[in-house]
């Protein structure tokens, strides 16, 4: 069974956002990091870049696949997991911890409201066979 | 008794050519010299020569290098040697007598840059080519320039957007979208975006078609320049509603891109061009035969309707009267996109695999190909898990679903098949199937070969319940076992250096 923290709200696409204020970290989900297997390279957007809510921002590399990382709020990044170059498996080892992905400073921080708690996830997670 | 693998004995495992090094050996011997020995600090200026008398490069004879290649050579595997069922990429038989007519003198010492009157023979054998594809495709304008399946996609999609610019003047620019399948080839959203647009994904159904609300809403937004379809698509099904498909994106005033990788499945039998499709790149290297893998070359030929042809590649093997020419007088052209005219020899190999099969012979081709997945897939249907109904037409795709419950994932199946002496289908693609496995027969495997292969999937779904382990460190067979494929990508060593002489060693 995946391992869901409660105090973290999820995307649709098995993104996690952590709430700090305006700004949002926003990493991958043990259930995602799993189904994709190991991950080998993370490509990430640049501080400053803006983008739109469940825009493209990067990708994640595993030896299974390449797949697209989407934003869950709009924003702007002011901070990428550069330590992720170095290390991509604390993707796998810590998704929510060392293998967070990026700060974004959101234009709406009401946005978050519309995501998925760790209950509800845990649902859709189930609805998804 | 266990086998222990000896690492340095030739026939179980070959070190690095390095290793093999004895100083002062050298593989050549030079006549005495005979006239008088120049200074090499007067001839060569300094900031030219290395400096470190070739230190770190390997001294062996010539016997060391000879053996130290060729056996590496026998640890690869290929088409001559058994079943390569490579989902998607098409690794049929590459016959013998292309490689006869490849060969011909007259067209191996041919200089690109020869006069036309001296290259006819060349010319008529491209222009014979791109009038075969036409034909074959039922689309009239044909470039035979792109040098693989990628750049013919994205020369595809530069035609449209050329059509685009001149139809619509500057509205051209409200109309870039790319409308893509979502389980297609990644190189279709790269080619769109490398020529401007922005793609949109469209979804598919429960039977693994194109949805086609969804398609329909997506040309209500506006803005759709095109569409880029795969036919059959990826998960080896034919896109039955194909003429509806190419309607409904005419109609939003796009233009259709068919990717041709699938065309094993149709060449002889249906034509993209009488579906409504207005620009397709073929893959010689894939369809007709022509050798690949290891990465070329490739030849992605591009054929169009009367409408794009203007827009072509230049030049263009041209024909007045009996006499063959290069015309790059084409205003409207996009330009090259390729030196020269692109990969020659594969045009010679793939119209020598078309005139020798004819018309008829390319029709059982690829009925034999979708037999041979079908004949597949009925064997293997209660054994794997196969996500859609519909009759497959050259591939088929199954998924681990069945295996997971043992542990067992779709990447130590395919390694266990290199314990059985089978190339592993392709995995993990098309990445709408979960743990996917698309197997790809070809036509040229006959029923003992399809046998055998079902048979070792068989085995490997059996192993998978009663002796996981075996099938988790698969493969057993090969020289060296499972690589550890995570940390090659994640910390790949590309090059040796001198200070890696351990390496090997010491793992």
């Amino acid at each position: 069974m995946s391992n869901i923290p409660e105090n973290l709200k999820y995307s649709k696409d098995h993104e996690w956002v952590s709430v700090d204020g305006d700004v949002a970290t926003i990493g991958i989900t043990d259930y995602a990091q799993s189904s994709l297997g190991d991950v080998v390279y993370v490509d990430f957007p640049r501080a400053g870049d803006k983008f739109a809510t469940h825009e493209a921002f990067g990708s994640v590399e595993s030896v299974k696949a390449v797949s697209e990382i989407f934003t869950p709020v709009a924003g702007e990044v002011t901070e990428v997991n550069e330590g992720l170059n170095d290390a991509p498996e604390s993707v796998n080892n810590e998704p929510y911890g060392e293998g967070w992905m990026v700060k974004v400073k959101m234009d709406n921080p009401g946005e978050t409201d519309a995501l998925m708690t760790s209950a509800e996830y845990e649902d859709y997670l189930s609805s998804q066979g | 008794m266990s086998i222990t693998k000896v690492t340095q004995h030739p026939t179980q495992n070959e070190g690095l050519i390095f290793e093999r090094s004895q100083t002062g050996r050298v593989g050549y011997r030079l006549p005495k010299l005979d006239v008088e020995a120049a200074n090499i600090d007067e001839i060569i200026p300094a900031e030219l020569r290395r400096g470190d008398g070739l230190a770190d490069v390997p001294e062996v004879s010539e016997v060391d290098v000879i053996r130290h290649f060729t056996r590496i050579s026998t640890w690869n595997y290929s088409i001559d040697l058994g079943m390569y069922p490579l989902g998607s990429c098409t690794m049929k038989y590459n016959s013998r007598l292309n490689e006869k007519v490849a060969r011909i003198g007259g067209y191996t010492n041919l200089h690109p840059l020869a006069p036309e009157e001296e290259s006819q023979g060349a010319l008529e054998l491209m222009y014979r080519l791109q009038e075969d594809l036409a034909e074959i495709t039922g689309l009239p304008g044909v470039s035979l320039q792109p040098a693989a399946g990628a750049q013919g996609e994205m020369t595809g999609v530069m035609l449209i957007r050329a059509l685009l610019d001149k139809r619509d003047g500057e509205a051209s620019k409200d109309r870039r979208v790319m409308l893509i399948p979502e389980s297609a080839h990644g190189t279709n959203p790269a080619s769109a975006a490398l020529a401007g647009f922005t793609v949109k994904a469209i979804r598919a159904n429960e039977d693994g078609l194109t949805d086609m609300d969804h398609l329909r809403e997506l040309c209500d937004q506006g803005g759709v320049a095109g569409l880029m379809l795969t036919n059959p698509n990826t998960v080896g099904i034919f896109e039955t509603n194909i003429k509806e498909i190419c309607e409904t994106i005419h109609n939003a005033g796009g233009l259709v891109y068919m990717d041709g990788a699938n065309m094993n499945a149709l060449v002889g039998v249906a034509r993209p061009g009488d579906m409504g499709v207005d620009v397709i790149h073929l893959n010689l290297h894939k369809t007709f035969s022509t050798p690949h893998g290891g990465g070329g070359p490739g030849c992605g030929p591009c054929c169009c309707t009367a409408e794009l042809a203007e827009f072509l590649p230049v030049p263009r093997v041209e024909k007045t009267g009996e006499r063959y020419h290069l015309n790059y007088e084409l205003p409207n052209s996009i330009g090259r996109v390729k030196a020269f005219f692109g990969n020659f020899g594969m045009m010679i190999r793939a119209l020598s695999y078309i005139y020798t099969h004819g018309a008829e012979g390319l029709r059982e081709a690829t009925e034999t190909a979708v037999l041979n997945a079908r004949y597949v897939a009925h064997e293997l249907k209660d054994t794997y898990h196969m996500p859609f109904e519909a009759d497959c037409m050259h591939e088929a795709v199954f998924s681990h679903k069945h295996q997971t419950a043992a542990g067992v994932h779709t990447l130590d199946i395919a390694k266990r098949l290199i314990d059985y002496g089978f190339h592993p289908p392709t995995i993990y693609f098309p990445l709408v199937v979960e743990g996917a496995m698309l197997i790809e027969p070809t036509e040229s495997v006959g029923r003992a070969d399809l046998d055998a292969f079902v048979d070792a999937m068989k085995h490997i779904d059996r192993e998978a319940r009663e002796t996981p382990e075996l099938v988790l460190g698969a493969p057993h067979s090969t020289r060296i076992g499972r690589l550890d494929e995570a940390t090659a990508a994640r910390r790949p060593v590309l090059r040796w250096r001198p200070d890696m002489e351990s390496l090997g060693k010491s793992a």
